[in-house]
């Protein structure tokens, strides 16, 4: 099983690759485009800002190359965001792999904006999610994308919102599975299995 | 369902052992910090903090280095902190593997290091630490572990660090630190209801009671502690079990 960590400034590759890595997994980090196109699966991180990151990946020419890909990719925090369409988030045309808008959480009465801990998975419907119904995952993140209907999982935060989704091989989920314990570990390895 | 208040022990690291004292005097050797790290990961620790509380800069790739370690085996996220005062002093920490850096002096001395992280890294990771005691009046901020009073104000300063763009405040009262009588519960509810951001309660925690407090009487998101965890005095299952029979939201 050959997996690819797509290299950019993303900031928790570190971390995505522990997880994997706990799993059995070697993953290779590359932003080789020969390389990404041979892997199995594909991981697509994400942390940071939305309009700094879309240029580096227009730089790199990532930016068209990652939505032609034909095998399994996995967009994590931030990487959802990217796969969509647009973000509120400096105004920022995203990839548009997913016909969906990014948007800024509002607060309702005090809730705390960036949504900061863990918190529950809904109405999971994919192999991805299976097994995790219920189940709590760490997010860190203050732009969020409304319910829709690529979505495979939804999380209650001042409202409830889209907290995964899922078109062909594209995958993609707002929260840190790399980071969210057994939980997190489940996710991961349904997706090896995908 | 909804957002779970988290649990967070804080262990002191001093030259790749976890220690706890009071006031950094009579230093108790508490164990191995990656060893103990994921054994709360399993326990049902929300996030960790380690402070590494020998920060000098020879001491600063030992610390580097077992935060890799730190990140190789605990699953959940952690902050990582403890002389902190520059761009460059972030760079490697996160790399290997840490979710968010805190800082404190430095940031008191020269409130733009703030910015500059946050413009660097992002506000997820920027978490502010700021130690206060009550003087009769006021909340003065002090820096260098508590031991150096300030010309800053708590409540000022906290909107400030927001302002700039941090992520979350770890808010410890001196006061209450190491007291186990509870936590600052007036201040914290002021804090946390003054600031947009996340708050973390910490000092003074010493009972399961105490956590009840904090999270029925304020709306802060987590509380940390480290002593009474590192010792055995309250287990984690058995405090968010009891946080969850008194009706507070948090992951079992």
């Amino acid at each position: 099983m050959k997996i690819a960590i797509i290299k950019y400034n993303a900031g928790n590759t570190q971390s995505v690759i522990n997880a994997l890595t706990r799993l059995g997994i070697d993953p290779i980090l590359t932003d080789d485009k020969q390389e990404i196109l041979s892997a199995d699966k594909v991981i697509f991180p994400g942390v940071g800002e939305a309009a700094t990151t879309m240029n580096h990946l227009n730089e790199l020419k990532l930016a068209e190359f990652i939505p032609s890909l034909k095998q399994p990719v996995l967009g994590i925090c931030l990487g959802m965001q990217l796969m969509c369409r647009y973000s509120e988030e400096n105004n920022t045309k995203c990839m548009g792999i997913f016909e969906l808008d990014v948007l800024k959480f509002k607060p309702l009465n005090s809730e705390q904006v960036p949504h900061m801990g863990w918190n529950t998975l809904k109405n999971t419907s994919s192999p991805l999610l299976t097994g995790l119904e219920d189940e709590h995952v760490y997010f860190v993140h203050s732009y969020y994308v409304p319910l829709n209907d690529n979505s495979i999982a939804t999380t209650d935060y001042i409202h409830p919102y889209c907290s995964a989704i899922n078109k062909d091989n594209f995958y993609a989920v707002q929260f840190h599975p790399e980071k969210s314990s057994i939980a997190g570990a489940r996710i991961l390895d349904n997706f090896i299995k995908l | 369902m909804m957002l779970k208040k988290r649990i967070i022990p804080c262990l002191d690291v001093n030259n790749g052992r976890t220690v706890k004292g009071i006031n950094f005097i009579d230093l108790r050797d508490a164990g191995d910090p990656v060893e103990l790290g994921e054994a709360y990961a399993k326990k049902g620790a929300d996030e960790l903090v380690y402070l590494d509380i020998s920060a000098t800069n020879e001491n600063r790739s030992t610390f580097t280095e077992l935060v890799r370690s730190i990140a190789r085996h605990v699953d959940i996220p952690f902050t990582v902190g403890g002389g902190i005062s520059t761009v460059e002093d972030v760079k490697p920490l996160l790399e290997a593997g840490a979710d968010k850096v805190s800082v404190n002096s430095a940031a008191v001395k020269n409130p733009g290091l703030i910015d500059k992280l946050v413009n660097a890294f992002g506000s997820q990771c920027i978490v502010v630490a700021i130690d206060a005691r009550y003087t009769g009046d006021r909340w003065i901020v002090h820096t260098h572990g508590g031991s150096k009073p300030t010309d800053k104000e708590l409540f000022s300063w906290a909107a400030e660090v927001e302002s700039r763009g941090a992520g979350e405040i770890l808010f410890t009262s001196m006061d209450h630190d190491g007291t186990k009588k509870g936590f600052a519960v007036e201040a914290l509810n002021r804090l946390s209801q003054e600031v947009g951001i996340p708050v973390i309660a910490s000092g003074g925690a010493g009972e399961i009671e105490h956590f009840t407090e904090v999270f029925t009487k304020t709306p802060v998101t987590a509380a940390l502690a480290a002593s009474i965890f590192h010792f055995g005095e309250i287990e984690i299952g058995t405090l968010k079990k009891e946080l969850s029979n008194k009706g507070i939201a948090v992951r079992l």
